[in-house]
């Protein structure tokens, strides 16, 4: 499903002290298929851009498309439900959203809200456990008996069950040991490409962004700051810092490799691996002696 | 919270009423309370009626941010209006609306009744606009400081007190950020039969449970932890004092009370 924004503003608690202007005037499109990493500082607007993506909030100003439904201040679709089971969104730390007795209800839950049959949920439950990381064991437990890593993969099958179009992610590695964030957005790479997704990835991790995404949107205070490809945006260190945003790691490297040696290795989105490469490469070719 | 209730909600300021000493505030509308009643001509729903707004003004709290918060208030301020104007039966008759008859003294009763409510309800409204619940707090636990001769544990309540007052607002974050995570998975707060919608705050409540409990332990292990052990020997940061407006703002509060007095029959 594509997803367009267009001048899209949003105001919490409009007309109170207390009122604060979130979205900005904001214009975006995510073309269905892709893999679009939202990055941002504190207070950026993500959050709020995120509940636009299933109709949980609705612009103050300015329209939203999330392929046919469409959202505005003063309309709002009769399908919520379908616009709903047809975005899955995993939340900032998910696992707190888990309530039920068994692994297996609360995975169930979602689902059997969006009336799925009970047979094609058997079929789902099976299907979407091994892709967490989880075995059939844990379907007879209580979720709150599980550690903080097991619960947040509960969490998320809970949210692939409903087999969404459109996967919207809020930092869902925040707060895993580093292994653990590699194996989740590996998962979430995989379910990606195999079920054909649109995949929006909310995130501080600037190495997750460069890795997965082929789409990078930078929000500062409500608006687009900047936009592009991964390997286009992230070598703009200074705009980037004027964000109080770093650039990632592998881009660091490479400039203080430049600065060092006088040698430049262009950033591809390379990992580290094909940087050591590269640069056994450039050395063994610039020094032929050793 | 696009539509949070006023009542409970502290607005920002720097106002003479924002910096008044807590005690004062607490005092003055306490007594207020029992003033209202004392009132029953309409020259003494005036002074307490301009008392009111005085306040108000000054708070520089924005009108129609009062106005909107005392909403869920209004429809009780009416129906008491239309209650008492049907079952007063004093005065002469004025008109008939299905079978009760509306004497002109129930319309008084009415507009007497309501007029005390809505006093109540904006001057009480207006102690935590302008404090803070810590302030409060600690207003409270001096006010009742010699309650302590007759071991009443006034330190423990008060801390109570602000504990439950500073998670209020946690607690709704928390309980709007778990039912939009399950709205995304399809449960419906809004619409249906009300047996489904019972249904629906079982998701919402129980992992609000769990949070809040794990809150208190992470809570109760973070104070021991700097070393709490109750209120003995304690020493505040902010001293709470009365100065020369307080002085000045019980003054005129005195003159109300006394004009009050004097011009009821």
């Amino acid at each position: 499903m594509d997803i367009t924004f267009k001048n899209v503003s949003f105001v919490y608690q409009q007309h109170s002290p207390f009122a604060h202007r979130a979205l900005d005037k904001l214009d975006l499109h995510i073309p269905s298929g892709s893999f679009v990493a939202v990055v941002g500082h504190t207070g950026s607007g993500k959050s709020t851009l995120i509940q636009h993506l299933n109709g949980l909030v609705r612009p103050t100003e300015g329209d939203v498309w999330i392929g046919d439904f469409h959202l505005n201040a003063e309309h709002k679709p009769k399908n919520m439900k379908e616009l709903r089971s047809k975005v899955g969104v995993v939340f900032q730390y998910p696992e707190h959203q888990l309530f039920e007795e068994t692994v297996e209800k609360d995975i169930r839950f979602g689902p059997k809200n969006f009336g799925v049959g009970d047979r094609e949920i058997q079929r789902r439950v099976k299907e979407v456990l091994p892709s967490v990381g989880l075995t059939e064991d844990f379907l007879d437990r209580s979720p709150f008996d599980l550690s903080g890593g097991q619960m947040r993969r509960v969490a998320i099958a809970g949210v692939l069950a409903t087999k969404p179009d459109v996967l919207v992610l809020d930092e869902p590695t925040a707060g895993l040991d580093p292994r653990g964030q590699k194996e989740m957005m590996e998962m979430f790479y995989a379910a990606h490409q195999e079920q054909k997704l649109t995949t929006i990835l909310v995130t501080h991790s600037m190495e997750d962004a460069a890795t997965y995404a082929d789409h990078v949107i930078i929000l500062n205070k409500g608006t687009k700051y900047m936009e592009g490809k991964p390997e286009a945006v992230f070598v703009q260190k200074e705009a980037l810092q004027q964000v109080q945003l770093d650039v990632p790691e592998v881009v660091r490297f490479l400039d203080l490799f430049e600065k060092k040696f006088g040698m430049s290795i262009p950033y591809r989105r390379q990992s580290v691996k094909d940087i050591a490469k590269a640069i056994e490469k450039v050395m063994t070719g610039g020094s032929g002696h050793e | 919270m696009n539509n949070a209730l006023v009542i409970g909600q502290y607005v920002p300021g720097n106002s003479l009423i924002h910096r008044l000493d807590p005690r004062t505030k607490i005092t003055i509308i306490f007594f207020f309370v029992f003033i209202v009643f004392f009132a029953n001509n309409f020259w003494s729903y005036a002074i307490l009626t301009v008392f009111a707004l005085a306040s108000l003004f000054t708070s520089r709290v924005p009108i129609r941010f009062i106005l909107k918060g005392l909403m869920p208030v209004w429809f009780l301020i009416i129906f008491t209006f239309i209650l008492h104007m049907i079952v007063t039966k004093e005065g002469t008759p004025v008109f008939n609306i299905f079978t009760f008859t509306v004497y002109s003294g129930g319309i008084l009763q009415g507009f007497a009744i309501s007029m005390r409510f809505f006093l109540l309800i904006l001057v009480t409204s207006l102690l935590t606009l302008t404090t803070t619940p810590i302030e409060i707090t600690d207003a409270i636990e001096e006010l009742l400081h010699p309650l302590k001769k007759v071991r009443f544990p006034v330190h423990e309540l008060a801390l109570m007190m602000s504990i439950s007052l500073r998670f209020i607002p946690t607690l709704l974050q928390e309980t709007e950020k778990i039912s939009k995570a399950q709205a995304s998975r399809g449960v419906d707060f809004r619409t249906g039969p009300i047996k489904e919608r019972v249904q629906a705050v079982v998701p919402l409540l129980v992992p609000l449970f769990v949070s809040a409990f794990k809150r208190a332990e992470e809570l109760a292990m973070a104070m021991e932890a700097r070393g709490y052990q109750g209120g003995q020997g304690r020493t505040k940061l902010r001293e709470l004092k009365i100065g020369k407006r307080d002085i000045f703002v019980y003054c005129l509060f005195i003159g109300v009370v006394i004009g009050l007095l004097f011009i009821r029959n």
